[in-house]
């Protein structure tokens, strides 16, 4: 056995219903690295590291863990292994303290029964301190961001014994500074000997963060590389299986006049004095930190929260918001930040989810639904976005990441807005998906179309946008044509 | 994803099998004089029952429905033993149910309280009502041509049989081909998306409670002239049996997943489970255990084949 490889798993298969999610795949991690597995949505990343946190059995193969064989049985189990997995979903209780729930299940008593808080503080600070977490363990969960949350996280593991931590997609919701301070953490921790398994759609961090990588396609293993002999357009093609032209395409476009206007909008403390306007057929990023007041600005356009001044004009005209359906009456649509949440009922049809803003075009007489105009609409966009779904009925729940996204842009585009806002347009996206749904903002701004596009993914927003907004702190601090843009101008004003 | 047949129909056998059951037990179960009393007996219930599928598809609940039924039945009979006429008085009740209903579903949408606590108010207040209105007494004195209306016949049909199918056959369709149906699921299966869809989620809302209300008038109007008076204490409990039959017939009491077709079967499995009871003579205190029993097992075999196909499926 050789003793510097933690994880060793070979021959792995595993069945859902006849398809095979893994076929016949390797996958080993040495100790004391970062390990990234890559590989587009159902290449079978998630049904492997549900396998290792117990959540699924294989049907054949082996893994020997730190130097035995092990069935791994339960996500019990696995934890008693060593073997800990931060979710996209976190799992934690928000409303306890932090160091609640760090020691939840084990809490520390004293011999009447009663819990030790004093000592419980003590202990966690000494984690934290051990770990350079820099958080107060008596605040509740609920106050902290989604990158403490993680943190938190990180640290329950680890207290619990754990030699290697799955993270799957951790810089998904985080800003580029939160990012930043996430890896600094795990490079510290992997200097103590802590192995990570790292799941990422994020090309760009891999260089940073991973020491090797593997690439996973249709529930086969491809490759493990070193990190440091890749390059990032074979790390793309190790994927996709096929050479991608160009990952960000932007779309010449000969610019308008002014069609969207915003004169010093502000709502509380969120969004101060905010003024822009865009062209048609313009693409214009705003870029900045999670909570730079990039989303609230959106919401507010859409009339999920009302303004508390300024004004919105479109085509010279000025529009009263008061809720979502006035802004999808005046042409403006959105593509919110949190598909699951926001933007489809997951337990509705492809069909259902894609006609839901657009029901009145289906209008007959005492509001009954005109089925075969309905199915004929969205048949054509479901062909039109290159949507895969086994059919219209199928649940969107089922769909994967990249087609979820690519629901929501059929459900807005057929609404024919003027202007498309877009809130994270390629979060938790495959990259062949990703590359697709930017094809898509590009033909609609070559119609004729605005669009106004929100992303903490610096190469995306420079190589979209016409012009780029930097917001921090709730106002617009610097913008940048698109040819004078760089990540660290950008960043040196997000900050 | 398909369906299994069982997933799809899994109620339906259920249902079936508990009425070959009986049909062994008691030679009586299945002569048509009998079922079309099943049938009689299940229609109170079933029309609140199809109402409460509206409420618990937008994920909300309503506990008043039982109070909303004495006091508009109260109200329907005191208008008649004052000498209004009974269409009058249907009218009235009608209007009235719909009210108490919108009532709710104002201070759940503009008030912003879970509706739990909200009709657990309207349960208190309404009942109160109708004991401040019938001083705690029955009101007899109903007219010849109300009292068909609970105890008459189309042919060899009840009137509160036809009732609960007209019902039906409306909700049905309405969920299932209009606007406002397809709103409904959206609502329930995902509030912010259907906002973020463009969806007047508050409208909707109180569309759905006016019309329990609605319906919770007209089942006071059938229980009323069925029993020939108003009694102050009728209608207790009925939200529960009500919410039974819901969730028996598969809708989700999270919201957006189910239809009044399963209600019915819910509320027939309740109603042949009663009928079946009686007519084997079983004492009403054991009636009450068998019941629980079958209604936790009915739902547990449902829900097992469910999970079974989502973990086939994942």
């Amino acid at each position: 056995m050789a003793s510097d490889y933690l994880l060793e798993m070979e021959g792995v298969s595993k069945r859902f219903s006849g398809v095979k999610a893994l076929n016949n795949v390797e996958f080993r991690v040495k100790s004391g690295e970062v390990h990234a597995l890559i590989g587009e949505n159902g290449a079978g990343k998630s049904t492997l590291i549900k396998i290792l946190s117990g959540i699924h059995k294989m049907d054949t193969g082996t893994i020997c863990f730190n130097g035995s064989k092990v069935i791994i049985q339960s996500p019990r189990h696995a934890q008693q292994l060593g073997i800990a997995t931060v979710h996209q979903e976190l799992n934690l209780f928000p409303a306890l303290s932090v160091s609640e729930n760090i020691f939840i299940g084990r809490l520390p008593r004293k011999k009447s029964g009663i819990v030790d808080w004093h000592l419980l503080k003590k202990e966690t600070e000494k984690l934290f301190n051990k770990l350079g977490i820099e958080i107060d363990p008596t605040t509740t969960v609920e106050s902290l961001g989604v990158a403490e949350k993680q943190l938190v996280e990180i640290a329950r593991a680890l207290s619990q014994g754990a030699k290697l931590v799955i993270m799957d997609e951790p810089t998904s919701s985080l800003s580029q500074g939160e990012a930043e301070r996430l890896f600094k953490i795990i490079t510290a921790l992997k200097a103590n000997g802590i192995t990570f398994i790292y799941v990422t759609h994020k090309l760009e961090e891999l260089f940073q963060i991973a020491d090797r990588i593997t690439v996973f396609r249709d529930g086969c293993y491809i490759k493990t590389k070193e990190i440091a002999d890749c390059s990032y357009q074979e790390l793309v093609e190790l994927m996709v299986g096929r050479e991608l032209t160009s990952l960000f395409p932007k779309v010449q476009v000969e610019l308008g006049e002014p069609v969207f206007k915003v004169n010093n909008l502000s709502r509380n403390k969120e969004i101060e004095n905010v003024s822009f306007s865009i062209r048609r057929g313009e693409i214009l990023g705003i870029s900045g930190l999670v909570g730079a007041g990039r989303t609230e600005l959106a919401r507010c356009l859409f009339g999920v929260t009302l303004p508390t001044n300024g004004e919105i004009y479109m085509n010279e005209k000025q529009l009263t918001i008061k809720k979502p359906l006035d802004a999808i009456k005046q042409g403006i649509c959105l593509v919110p930040e949190d598909r699951k949440n926001q933007g489809l009922v997951l337990k509705m049809s492809v069909q259902k989810n894609i006609s839901l803003s657009i029901l009145s075009m289906f209008r007959k007489t005492f509001g009954f639904i005109d089925g075969h105009k309905e199915s004929a609409t969205v048949q054509d966009a479901v062909a039109q976005l290159k949507i895969k779904t086994p059919s219209v009925e199928q649940l969107v729940g089922n769909l994967s990441g990249g087609n979820q996204q690519k629901v929501v842009f059929a459900k807005e585009f057929l609404a024919d807005p003027q202007l498309l806002i877009l809130d994270e347009p390629t979060r938790g996206v495959d990259v062949g998906a990703k590359a697709e749904i930017h094809r898509l903002i590009g033909n609609f701004v070559k119609k004729g179309g605005s669009v106004l596009m929100i992303s903490s993914e610096l190469p995306e927003i420079m190589g979209m946008s016409d012009r780029i907004l930097v917001m921090s702190k709730g106002k617009i601090v610097k913008e940048f044509q698109r040819s004078e843009a760089t990540q660290e101008k950008i960043l040196e004003y997000a900050l | 994803m398909k369906k299994t047949f069982f997933q799809k129909y899994g109620i339906l056998i259920i249902f079936l099998l508990l009425c070959l059951v009986l049909s062994f037990l008691s030679p009586v179960f299945l002569s048509i004089p009998n079922l079309i009393n099943v049938v009689r007996q299940i229609s109170i219930n079933g029309i609140l029952a199809i109402g409460m599928t509206l409420v618990i598809l937008t994920g909300g609940i309503d506990l008043s429905v039982g109070s909303q039924v004495a006091l508009t039945g109260a109200i329907v009979a005191g208008l008649q033993a004052h000498g209004q006429g009974a269409f009058l008085a249907v009218i009235v009740g009608l209007l009235l149910g719909a009210f108490l209903g919108c009532i709710n579903g104002l201070i759940i949408t503009k008030g912003g309280l879970p509706p739990f606590i909200v009709t657990l108010g309207m349960l208190t207040a309404a009942r109160g009502l109708t004991l401040i209105y019938t001083g705690g007494r029955p009101i007899y004195d109903l007219s010849k041509a109300f009292n068909f209306i609970g105890a008459g016949y189309l042919g060899s049909i009840p009137i509160p049989v036809i009732i609960l199918t007209l019902v039906l056959l409306v909700s049905h369709f309405v969920l299932k081909y209009t606007i406002f149906g397809r709103e409904v699921y959206a609502v329930g299966g995902n509030p912010e998306a259907s906002v973020y869809s463009g969806i007047n989620k508050e409208k909707r809302l109180v569309q759905v409670y006016t019309i329990m209300g609605f319906l919770s008038g007209l089942t006071g109007i059938v229980l009323t002239s069925r029993l020939g008076s108003a009694d102050p204490t009728a209608g207790v409990g009925f939200e529960l049996d009500a919410i039974t039959a819901v969730v028996i017939g598969g809708t989700s009491m999270f919201g957006g997943e189910g239809a009044v077709t399963g209600t019915l079967i819910g509320a027939l499995i309740i109603g042949v489970i009663n009928n079946g009871l009686n007519l084997l003579n079983v004492s009403s205190y054991y009636q009450q255990v068998v019941k629980g029993v079958i209604v936790v097992g009915a739902v547990l075999m449902d829900n097992y084949a469910r999970k079974k196909q989502q973990k086939i499926s994942e």
